[in-house]
């Protein structure tokens, strides 16, 4: 990003993990303010589903890898800058104890034209499922398990041309 | 030299956040999780070959083949489940 030193712009984290719920809208101004050579933001936000099985999700909890979980995610960022010509990004990702319907995660992906945009947040939320270190621990009543990571996702990240084997057997 | 270890997730539950554990320079990440698996019952279960188990070198994920130098920081933990 050509951005003067010195500019506010310049000292927008594009990365945050938090406890705390988030702003959409808010996030998006942010990342839009005093920016005139951005033509299209996409935008994800990944919630917590109540599953459909027998029963019911109580909470959701988040564990990450501080530090790491950082540094992974401003590696993809990079990626995708670099992959699509994103003129800013951004990602919220909460962790901690989360009820059904609550946010979990946001992508923002800015760019001159929509289809680099769409692009760009897919792109980072593919790469986020399966090569960021959170883990997710589903309540149910008084029972809890660890979430089993998916083939699918390794399949999706894989339609980008990286490989990975997050959810093989060994 | 001394190697700080970090577990995550189920490993975590089963092993702790970390330990500190002593090895040769040049061991790589697969041989410490080999010396490792023979430290206790619970060890040889959680980092059992066989289970899915991803390991980071100094917060970068890694394979086993990645060599250990002095300071490091590894982790082991399951597969992730982000997003």
């Amino acid at each position: 990003m050509s951005v003067a030193p010195g500019s506010h712009l310049d000292a927008l984290p594009r990365v945050s993990i938090q406890p705390e719920d988030f702003d959409v809208s808010a996030e998006c101004a942010a990342l839009r303010r005093g920016r005139t050579d951005i033509g299209a933001v996409v935008s994800f936000i990944g919630t917590v589903r109540q599953s459909a099985g027998a029963h019911a999700l109580s909470a959701l909890e988040l564990e990450h890898y501080p530090g790491m979980t950082e540094h992974s995610i401003e590696g993809m960022i990079d990626d995708a800058v670099a992959r699509f010509g994103l003129r800013a990004a951004r990602v919220v990702h909460r962790v901690g104890r989360l009820l059904p319907g609550e946010q979990i995660v946001l992508v923002l992906a800015a760019s001159a034209h929509r289809k680099e945009a769409f692009a760009g947040c897919e792109f980072l939320m593919d790469y986020l499922k399966t090569q960021a270190p959170f883990w997710k621990k589903e309540h149910v009543g008084e029972q809890s398990h660890w979430v089993d990571a998916r083939v699918d996702d390794d399949a999706a990240l894989a339609r980008w041309g990286l490989s990975s084997s997050n959810a093989s057997a060994a | 030299m001394n190697i700080q270890v970090r577990y995550f997730a189920s490993i975590r539950e089963a092993l702790g956040p970390a330990e500190i554990v002593p090895v040769l320079a040049g061991t790589t990440v697969g041989a410490l999780r080999d010396a490792l698996l023979a430290q206790s019952a619970a060890h040889a279960q959680a980092l059992a070959r066989g289970r899915a188990v991803r390991a980071a070198l100094n917060q970068v994920l890694c394979d086993e083949s990645a060599l250990l130098t002095e300071g490091a920081e590894v982790a082991f933990f399951p597969p992730v489940t982000g997003g």
